[in-house]
């Protein structure tokens, strides 16, 4: 499958310790950012129950999920502690403050 | 290529079959399991808990899905198996499809016993077995009125418990003298009995059922002595009897049950059998344990361990009615060699039975204090001597060590290794003891994720959190300063203090001077942090909106679907037309799915969309109205009746003075959610006795409750004080507030907080203490005075609106 790299916005548009959400057809993906401004995507689906991940207390490079409190590493997208399961991860990098989100192949953005 | 291993049932005995061999030779055997339930694996023991309305079924699910697919084996469910083709090793399922076998497991469980009287086959007669029995009578109580359970024990009286708790009334009709008879002496059955006679049970004793009746569907029972009791319901709960049905077409040697040697082989040596539908010598079990024993067997046999062997087992029983404590095991039928020790204590409803032959427990009977029945069932099991210590048995080993006061950490300590502390998931002491050691756990919630022990039906509860105590000794007995979570050492009460002596202003400060263990907490320690400095510093400390739970950061509750509710504040319950035409504009223009009114007197808007959030915010308040913050910790309703306004026997202006107590506590955070109410006499239709401040007119004045509650837990309130007038009511009620603030651990209820403090506390510093209680008030009054602000508003006029909209579309 070829990857396009996605334009979705700036580092600044999300909070630190926080997340916004870029919508796709393949379903919401969460974009992180940890207190060191690193930028973390996974897709916005807690493995447990299909809790909404953005919604979450971000933490170190974990986030704890709404729902029922799942922490997920926003490195590997894995299930951390006792609980098993992995939510599925999106290649990001930052160019110059600019947040690429790789994608499978997609043909327009609209900026929110 | 991995020999192939067919396993005919996906039901408890079935599932730790499983769970077992992946311990000892993972991935061996290529796994397909057939279940002709459409369910994932479940905890049939907890099905009573369901039908009592304790738990939902998916809290009693113990292997989902996923956990076949995680361990590689392929589940098929809503699949009966028909036939087993011993000459090609086949199974055919009921669609003809046939899946070849190199070993087979047989686990089939049990058929419920059917007796064979006229009417067995009317409409509204079901057993006690599965899921599907379960919905069939949730069904039945939601439509009819009258059951009755034929079976007087284990199975038919929780079952007739769970349906008088569904709201029917229900008789049970027993064939024995006496109820669960097989279990329980006279005695032991008189107590029961009487126990749930009082909760509001007929049961009918030494009864033969003739017939049961009915036009299209069922009517009633008739006794053969001529009796006839009216049902809408008939519950056959008289027992079950192996399922050997397949073993049986296929030519196994098949007597009561399929008929297993030593190694749970079947006459087949290429299929084995496990769990209820097994006879071993001679002997069948319908009990969990068993099962698991015959499961670990079976489990080695299949990883190549030959000479495993099961020698059968000793049962036990308890009965699952909440609030009703039954023990049994053994034997307790009296026989010339046998003896008995008895303790009574009637007015308590206490009785306890041990039976002894030749000095060695063979039985015991408890009833109401059922603390020492897993050390009786150690001792018989064991077969150990006991004339030593025959003078105390009785009292329990507490007494027996030197008559002091008994030590419930001795009965736990003096348990072996393999002592059973978990019956629903069959966790052994040693495994408890082994997990806390080797990985530090330090809670009884760890515990619980990591051994699974006290997560099913947590009856064991009490002992693994003795377990705890025994096993790191103080270290377990230091739960006062409880570190809050994994990033500190400190516990709330060290934080909040050095929060005020250090003057301590923002969340990473106190992570930087208390030594925060990781970079920026958890989402356990932020929230707690985020009030404390909040409460601390009103007016002055920034909300730290990523600190906040989902909710409280977006002002509303997040639902299953990711969606939100929204609760607009009724001020005292009241509303109005203007308000209720605004609501039902509202759902109209949002399309919002579901509108349903609280508990709390107030009107739920269900299913709407976060980016929608803001604009339903912007019409309602275009109406007046304002948060209800039915999302926070912070005060949520004040309840009201109509009061003397418009009651016969109100006393006093209850909704007044609950629209006055809710304009004066609105917007204020707290340590976890508060609930509030005031009924206008003390027939309390405003339920004010269950809430955390509950506020009661009495002809003379109001009299102010505190600490109810009505959740998972149940608490009636405790009385705090009376005062004369509604100033009054606002100025303690402020007060209490306003201490909760200041001394409850965050996500601490108002319940335990006065447990823990003391009522007597509480009265000195609200009550008997004017100048505390009027500090109090000043200091609640003033930090209310910033958050008496509309989140709502603030967000519907533009504050934080990236918030609620997405970064980026991507369109394909």
């Amino acid at each position: 499958m070829r990857i396009d790299w996605m334009d979705v916005g700036t580092i600044a548009d999300v909070p630190v310790l926080g997340a916004r959400v870029v919508r796709t057809a393949d379903g919401d993906i969460a974009v992180f950012r940890t207190a060191d401004d690193q930028i973390f995507a996974l897709y916005d689906r807690c493995p447990h129950k299909g809790g909404p991940l953005s919604e979450g207390i971000v933490h170190g490079r974990s986030v704890s999920c709404p729902l029922h409190n799942w922490v997920i590493s926003l490195e590997t997208g894995a299930v951390e502690g006792p609980d098993h399961g992995c939510a599925a991860q999106i290649s990001v990098t930052l160019d110059g403050g600019r947040i690429l989100l790789g994608l499978p192949r997609a043909t327009r953005v609209a900026h929110g | 290529m991995r020999d192939k291993l067919v396993l005919i049932g996906n039901g408890m005995a079935g599932a730790r079959l499983l769970e077992e061999l992946q311990e000892r030779a993972p991935g061996k055997y290529e796994v397909t399991v057939f279940g002709a339930e459409p369910h994932p694996t479940y905890n049939r023991i907890m099905l009573s808990p369901v039908l009592a309305g304790e738990k939902t079924f998916a809290d009693i699910v113990t292997h989902d899905r996923a956990w076949y697919a995680e361990n590689g084996f392929h589940l098929k469910t809503g699949t009966p198996i028909t036939a087993i083709d011993r000459e090609k090793k086949e199974v055919v399922a009921a669609d003809g499809a046939r899946t070849p076998y190199d070993k087979l497991a047989i686990a089939t469980g049990s058929h419920p016993f059917i007796i064979p009287v006229p009417g067995k086959e009317l409409p509204g007669v079901i057993t006690f077995r599965d899921a599907a029995d379960v919905d069939a009578m949730l069904r039945a109580a939601g439509s009819g009125r009258h059951a009755v359970v034929i079976g007087g024990g284990l199975l038919g009286l929780e079952a007739a418990n769970g349906l008088l708790a569904r709201g029917m009334t229900v008789t049970v009709v027993h064939l024995m003298a006496t109820v669960m008879e097989r279990q329980l002496d006279d005695a032991a059955g008189y107590l029961l009995r009487r126990e749930l006679e009082k909760r509001g049970l007929a049961v009918i004793t030494s009864a033969n059922t003739e017939c049961i009746f009915g036009e299209d569907r069922v009517q009633g029972v008739r006794l053969k002595d001529g009796r006839e009791i009216p049902a809408d319901l008939v519950v056959m709960a008289v027992g079950i009897r192996p399922n050997g049905d397949l073993g049986k077409a296929a030519g196994l040697t098949v007597n009561r049950g399929i008929v297993v040697d030593d190694g749970m082989f079947t006459s087949d040596p290429a299929i084995l059998a496990v769990g209820e539908c097994v006879e071993h010598r001679g002997q069948s079990y319908g009990l969990v344990a068993p099962l698991y024993e015959m499961a670990k067997v079976a489990a080695d046999q299949l990883a190549g361990v030959s000479t495993a062997a099961y020698l059968g087992s000793v049962t036990s029983t308890k009965l699952k009615v909440t609030g009703v404590d039954v023990f049994s095991a053994g034997i307790f039928a009296n026989d010339k060699d046998s003896e008995d020790i008895v303790f009574r204590d009637a007015a308590r409803g206490i009785y306890k039975r041990i039976i002894l032959k030749e000095n060695r427990v063979i039985g015991a009977v408890l009833y109401g204090d059922t603390g020492d029945g897993a050390r009786l069932f150690q001792l018989l099991r064991n077969g150990d001597d006991v004339s030593a210590e025959r003078d105390t048995l009785i009292f329990g080993p507490g007494f027996a060590a030197g008559g002091a006061a008994p030590d419930p950490l001795e009965a736990v300590a003096a348990l072996s290794d393999d002592a059973e502390i978990c019956g629903c998931n069959g966790v052994c002491k040693g495994k408890i003891t082994g997990a806390i050691q080797s990985k530090g756990l330090q809670s009884v919630d760890e515990v619980r994720a990591h051994t699974k022990a006290s997560a099913s039906c947590g009856s064991c509860t009490g002992l693994v959190e003795k377990l705890l105590k025994v096993t790191l000794g103080d270290a377990f007995q230091q739960d006062s300063v409880k570190p809050v979570c994994g990033c500190t050492t400190y516990g709330h009460d060290e934080i909040r203090k050095l929060i005020r002596v250090q003057e301590m202003r923002s969340i990473p400060q106190v992570m930087q001077e208390l030594g925060w263990k990781t970079a920026n907490g958890c989402s356990k320690c932020r929230p707690a942090l985020n009030y404390y400095l909040l409460c601390e510093y009103p007016g002055e400390y920034r909300d730290d909106a990523q600190s906040r739970f989902v909710n409280e950061r977006n002002h509303a509750n997040i639902q299953k679907d990711g969606t939100y509710s929204v609760i607009p504040r009724m001020w005292g319950g009241m509303t109005s037309a203007a308000e209720l035409r605004a609501i039902a504009d509202v759902v109209d223009r949002y399309n919002i799915p579901s509108v349903k009114v609280t508990g709390g007197q107030r009107i739920d808007l269900l299913g709407v969309r976060k980016e929608q959030l803001p604009a339903v915010w912007a019409d309602l308040n275009a109406a007046g109205m304002v948060s209800g913050h039915a999302y926070g910790k912070a005060l949520r309703t004040v309840k009201t009746c109509v009061g003397s306004e418009w009651c016969r026997f109100g006393t006093q202006d209850s909704t007044a003075m609950g629209v006055a107590l809710e304009r004066a506590t609105w917007g204020s955070w707290t340590p976890h959610k508060v609930k509030m109410a005031v009924s206008g006499c003390p027939r309390n239709c405003a339920e004010a006795t269950v809430k955390d401040f509950g506020v009661v007119a009495v002809d003379s004045g109001w009299e102010l409750h505190v600490g109810g509650a009505a959740g998972m837990h149940v608490r009636a309130t405790d009385l705090l004080c009376k005062v004369t007038t509604a100033e009054e009511v606002l100025e303690y009620a402020c007060a209490f507030l306003q201490l909760y603030r200041e001394e409850g651990r965050y996500l601490e209820r108002a319940w335990p907080w006065i447990e823990r403090v003391g009522l007597d506390y509480l009265k000195r510093r609200i009550v008997e203490d004017a100048d505390s209680r009027r500090a109090l008030e000043l200091r609640f009054r003033h930090a209310v005075s910033f958050t008496q602000k509309d989140p709502w508003a603030e967000r519907a006029s533009g504050a934080g609106a990236r918030e609620f909209s997405p970064l980026a579309e991507v369109t394909a």
